[in-house]
C-alpha cells in the first residue's frame, strides 16, 4: 500500500442534524484497489459519512481530497462523475424498468441526443452482468421480478457502467445467502485487482477478515480507529473499538429444567403451495424454538403464515389446543400470538410516531373506555414496558425513528409485551442491530421466556439460533430436514444441513 | 410473560427521569408553529381586508357571512382531513353534497319536514359514503378511481332527480335557521354546527382509538395491519365520516341556499383538499390536525371575501389560491426539513 497518495482523503468532516451531530470530525483515506471497511454500531456515522461521500449531504465542515485534488460533491451526480459510487443498503432501483434500462437510468446510450439505442445497452448491460458472473440475468427482463440477491447485481452493475473508481457498498451481504455472498467477494477481489478502491460496510466481522485491507472504525460520529490491518487486528479489539465491552456475542444461559407444560402453540401440516412443505411443530411455554434455514427457505412465510398474515393451503395452527381462523391476523393477535416482522421499518413501525403509540397500537382499547383513551394509562404502561426492556432512551415519548435498531426491535417487543401475548414469533430479531446490542436483545429474549413465553425464533444467523434457541428444526427449500436440542448442534452441522439436506457424517 | 405489564416491574428504576421534556415540547413546539403560522396568515388577510374596505370588511354581518360560507366547505374539509390522514382521497365529496342536498329538497321529501329533510340528507351521504367504504376496502379499488367513480354517478343521479331545476324548499323550520332571529349571541346556527362538527373532529383525531387507527393505517398500513388492527374496517368507516359530513353540509346548504340544486358542492373537493393540505396533512398519509384544516378553510374562505368586497373577478381569487397553496406547502416543507 502506498501511503503517500490516498485515491480518497476525507479530513475533519463534520456534519450536524439539528439535536445530532452525526459525523464529528471523522477522517478517511482509501487506497487505490483496497478493501477497506467501515465498522461501527449503528447511530455511529456510517450511512451519514457514505451520504457524504456520494455527494447526498453536505458537510458542514471538512475537506475532501480525491486523487490529490480538493473536491467539494455538490450532488450524487457530481459523485458519480468523479468515479465514486455507492451501492445502497435499500436498492434503488426502478422495478418497474429492465434491467438494462435500470442499469443506464440517466446516460443512456442514444443516437442524436435522445433516441434510446437498447440494442446497445442491452449488450453492454449483458457484459456487465458476465463480469459479475451473473450472465443468466436477462437485460430485458424488469428488475421487480428479480429476487434481492439478483436486483443487488444489477445495482452494482449499475456502478460499473461508470467510470468507477471506488465503490462504496452499505451492508451487501445482508440480503444474501452463502453462495452468493462468495460471488460478491469475488466480485470485490476482481474489482480491486483492477485497481478499484471498495469501501465496505458490513455488521460481520467475518466478512471484514475475509476480504478487508484495512478498517475503520466509527463510534458517535468520530473514527476512533482508522487503517486498522483488517486480517491481524484481534476481534476483542475490533470489537471493544465499537462498543467499548471485550465481548462479542453473549448468548444468555438457559434453564436448567427443559420447559415443561402442554405446548401453547401447535402448527400441525401447515404448508403452502411453493413456499414450504407441511410443518409441524410444538412450543411450550418457556421455551424457544428456533427454525434455521437459509434465505429463500421459507422461514419468514412460515412464520408470517402461523401469524394469519398469509392463508395456509393445508394444515392448522393452535393455541391452547383451540384452532385459529386461518389467514386472520386479527385473529392470531387474539389469541395471544405477536409477530415483530423481519422488515421493521415497513411492517412493524410507525414511523411518524412517537415510542408511546408504537407500543400501544396492538392494545389500545386496554386504555380506552368506549374508544375513548385514557392517555395517562396509556403513557404510563408504555413507560413500564419501556423500562422493562431497558429501551433508550427510556422516555417513550420520543419519535420512534430517532431510536437505534435494537432499540426499535425492543419497541416492537414492547408492543407485545404490553398486550400480554404469550407467544412470540421473532422474525431475524437482530437485522440491522449492532454487535453491542444485540447480547442484551438475547438477553431480554431469553427473560420473555423464562416468564413464560413461547418463542419461535427465524434466524439466518445460525449461530444465533444455535445460541439462543431451546431447539432447532433446521430448513431446507421449505421442509424441515432435522430437529434437535440446540446444545446438540454445532454451525458446521447446521450448515450441512441446510445445504445438503442431510448430516455429514 | 403470562400477563400484560401495567405495574413497572422491580428491576425497572422507578424513579421519574429528569431530562424528559424536551422531545414532547419540541413536538407541541412544531404543531405550534405550524398553528401560529396559519393563524399568522389569517390575521394578515383580517388586517388586508380592514384596511381596503374598512367599513365592509369587518362588519359584524359580513364577518357572519364568512363564517356561514366557511361551515359548509369546512364540515366537508374535517372529513377529508380524516380519509387524507389514512392515506386515501375522497374526490366524491362535492357531488355527494349536491346528491343529498337535492334528495333531501324532493317534493316527496319536504312532506316529512325538518326531520325529513335532515335525515335524507345525513343518509344520503351515509349511503354514498358506503359504497365508497365498501369499493375501497373491500372491493380493493384505489380511493382516487372509487371515488371518482362515485363524483361521476352521485352528480349524473344529482341532475337526473331535478332535471336540472332549482328546488325550493318550503319547510320554513328549515328556512327560520338561516334567519337572523335563531342566531345565537350573534353567531348564526349553520356555524354553530361547523363549530361542533369542528370540536368532535378533533376530539375522535386525538383522544379516540378510531383516531389512532386512522393514523396508524395512514402512516403504515402494512404495520397496523400486523399489529392487528383491522384495516378494512377501518377505511370503511372512513369513507362514512367522509360521507356523513358531506350530509351534514349539505343540510347547512339547503339552509343557506334555501333551496336544492344539482349544481351544488362544485368543486368542493378541490377545496377541501387544498384547505387540508395547506393546513399541514401530509397527502401521502400518517399525519395531520383538524386545527389546520379549520384554519385553511377559513383562509380561503376569507381571501374569496375580501376578493369580492374589491370587486375581484373570480379569476384572479383562483390564481391566488394556486399561489397560497403553494407557498403554505414550500413553508411546510422547509419546516420539516429543519426540524
Amino acid at each position: 500500500m502506498a501511503p503517500e497518495s490516498p485515491l480518497l482523503s476525507m479530513s475533519g468532516i463534520t456534519k450536524s442534524f439539528p439535536g445530532v451531530r452525526a459525523l464529528d470530525g471523522v477522517d478517511l483515506d482509501v487506497q487505490a484497489g483496497e478493501v477497506h471497511c467501515l465498522l461501527g454500531q449503528n447511530g455511529a456515522g456510517k450511512s451519514t459519512l457514505i451520504k457524504v461521500l456520494a455527494g447526498a449531504h453536505q458537510p458542514d465542515t471538512g475537506a475532501i481530497r480525491w486523487r490529490g485534488e480538493d473536491v467539494t460533491l455538490r450532488s450524487p451526480i457530481a459523485a458519480m462523475r468523479l468515479g465514486i459510487a455507492t451501492i445502497y443498503q435499500e436498492l434503488d432501483l426502478v422495478e418497474h424498468l429492465s434491467v438494462a434500462e435500470n442499469v443506464h437510468l440517466g446516460h443512456e446510450p442514444t443516437t442524436a441526443g435522445f433516441v434510446v439505442r437498447s440494442g446497445t445497452a442491452k449488450a453492454s448491460t449483458a457484459r456487465l452482468l458476465k463480469r459479475l458472473g451473473h450472465p443468466e440475468i436477462d437485460p430485458a427482463r424488469l428488475v421487480g421480478e428479480l429476487p434481492a440477491a439478483q436486483q443487488q447485481i444489477v445495482s452494482m452493475a449499475r456502478a460499473l457502467s461508470h467510470d468507477v473508481r471506488l465503490i462504496v457498498m452499505d451492508e451487501p451481504s445482508a440480503a444474501l445467502d452463502p453462495d452468493e455472498v462468495d460471488n460478491l467477494f469475488r466480485i470485490v477481489d476482481d474489482l480491486t485487482a483492477d485497481g478499484v478502491a471498495v469501501v465496505y460496510i458490513s455488521h460481520r466481522l467475518e466478512e471484514i477478515r475475509r476480504i478487508g485491507d484495512r478498517v475503520t472504525v466509527l463510534k458517535d460520529g468520530r473514527a476512533v480507529a482508522g487503517g486498522l490491518p483488517a486480517k491481524s487486528t484481534p476481534t476483542r479489539e475490533v470489537v471493544a473499538l465499537m462498543t467499548g465491552r471485550d465481548v462479542e456475542y453473549v448468548f444468555p444461559e438457559r434453564p436448567a429444567a427443559a420447559p415443561r407444560g402442554e405446548p401453547v402453540l401447535t402448527v400441525e401440516g401447515l404448508s403452502r403451495e411453493g413456499e414450504f412443505a407441511p410443518l409441524d411443530l410444538q412450543v411450550r411455554p418457556g421455551e424457544i424454538v428456533g427454525l434455521a434455514g437459509l434465505v429463500g427457505s421459507g422461514r419468514s412465510e412460515i412464520l408470517e403464515t402461523i401469524y394469519g398474515a398469509r392463508k395456509p393451503d393445508t394444515g392448522r395452527v393452535l393455541v391452547d389446543g383451540r384452532p385459529l381462523k386461518p389467514g386472520s391476523v386479527r385473529a392470531a393477535v387474539r389469541a395471544g400470538l405477536g409477530l415483530a416482522p423481519e422488515e421493521r421499518k415497513a411492517q412493524a413501525l410507525l414511523m411518524l410516531e412517537s415510542v408511546t403509540r408504537n407500543v400501544s397500537v396492538s392494545s389500545m382499547s386496554r386504555f380506552a373506555r368506549a374508544g375513548w383513551i385514557d392517555r395517562g394509562a396509556e403513557l404510563g404502561a408504555a413507560r413500564a414496558a419501556v423500562r422493562e426492556l431497558s429501551l433508550r432512551p427510556d422516555n417513550p415519548n420520543v419519535p420512534v425513528r430517532t431510536l437505534s435498531g435494537g432499540n426499535q426491535q425492543k419497541a416492537v417487543l414492547a408492543r407485545w409485551l404490553l398486550r400480554g401475548c404469550r407467544v412470540l414469533l421473532l422474525d431475524e430479531p437482530t437485522r440491522g442491530v449492532d454487535v453491542g446490542a444485540r447480547a442484551e436483545l438475547y438477553a431480554v429474549v431469553r427473560r420473555l421466556a423464562d416468564e413464560g413465553l413461547a418463542v419461535l425464533l427465524v434466524s439466518s444467523e445460525v449461530p444465533e439460533v444455535l445460541g439462543l434457541a431451546d431447539r432447532v428444526l433446521v430448513l431446507r427449500e421449505g421442509s424441515v430436514v432435522h430437529t434437535a436440542p440446540a446444545r446438540e448442534l454445532d454451525e458446521h452441522r447446521v450448515l450441512d444441513l441446510v445445504l445438503e439436506g442431510s448430516p455429514a457424517s | 410473560m403470562t400477563q400484560p405489564v401495567s405495574p413497572p416491574r422491580d428491576s425497572a428504576p422507578k424513579a421519574p427521569s429528569a431530562g424528559e421534556p424536551p422531545a414532547w415540547r419540541a413536538v407541541l413546539f412544531r404543531a405550534d408553529v405550524r398553528t401560529l403560522s396559519l393563524l399568522g396568515v389569517l390575521a394578515v388577510l383580517i388586517l388586508i381586508g380592514g384596511i381596503t374596505k374598512p367599513d365592509q370588511f369587518l362588519d359584524t354581518r359580513n364577518l357572519q357571512l364568512v363564517l356561514t360560507q366557511a361551515s359548509v366547505i369546512g364540515v366537508v374539509t374535517v372529513g377529508m382531513t380524516f380519509v387524507i390522514i389514512s392515506g386515501g382521497i375522497d374526490l366524491s365529496v362535492g357531488a355527494i353534497v349536491a346528491l343529498a342536498s337535492v334528495w333531501a329538497t324532493t317534493v316527496a321529501t319536504q312532506e316529512f319536514g325538518f326531520a325529513g329533510i335532515l335525515f335524507t340528507a345525513v343518509l344520503v351521504g351515509l349511503g354514498c359514503g358506503l359504497v365508497n367504504g365498501v369499493l375501497i376496502a373491500y372491493g380493493g379499488m384505489v380511493p382516487f378511481i372509487a371515488t371518482l367513480a362515485m363524483l361521476a354517478s352521485a352528480r349524473g343521479l344529482a341532475l337526473q332527480i331535478t332535471d336540472g331545476r332549482t328546488q325550493i324548499v318550503t319547510v320554513d323550520g328549515v328556512l327560520d335557521l338561516g334567519e337572523r332571529d335563531s342566531y345565537v349571541l350573534g353567531v348564526p346556527p349553520l356555524v354553530l354546527v361547523f363549530a361542533a362538527v369542528t370540536v368532535i373532529g378533533w376530539l375522535l383525531l386525538n383522544r379516540t382509538t378510531f383516531g389512532r387507527r386512522t393514523v396508524a393505517v395512514g402512516g403504515n398500513a402494512e404495520a397496523a395491519r400486523l399489529a392487528g388492527i383491522d384495516v378494512r374496517r377501518q377505511r370503511l368507516y372512513l369513507y362514512l365520516l367522509s360521507g356523513l359530513c358531506c350530509g351534514i353540509a349539505a343540510f347547512l346548504l339547503i339552509v343557506l341556499a334555501g333551496s336544492g340544486q344539482n349544481t351544488n358542492g362544485n368543486l368542493y373537493e378541490l377545496d377541501a383538499i387544498a384547505a387540508a393540505i395547506i393546513g399541514g396533512t401530509l397527502l401521502t398519509g400518517g399525519r395531520g390536525t383538524i386545527v389546520g384544516s379549520v384554519l385553511g378553510v377559513l383562509i380561503f374562505t376569507t381571501i374569496t371575501n375580501i376578493f369580492a368586497l374589491n370587486n375581484l373577478q373570480s379569476d384572479v381569487q383562483q390564481i391566488a389560491k394556486g399561489a397560497i397553496i403553494v407557498a403554505a406547502v414550500l413553508v411546510q416543507r422547509r419546516t420539516a426539513s429543519t426540524t
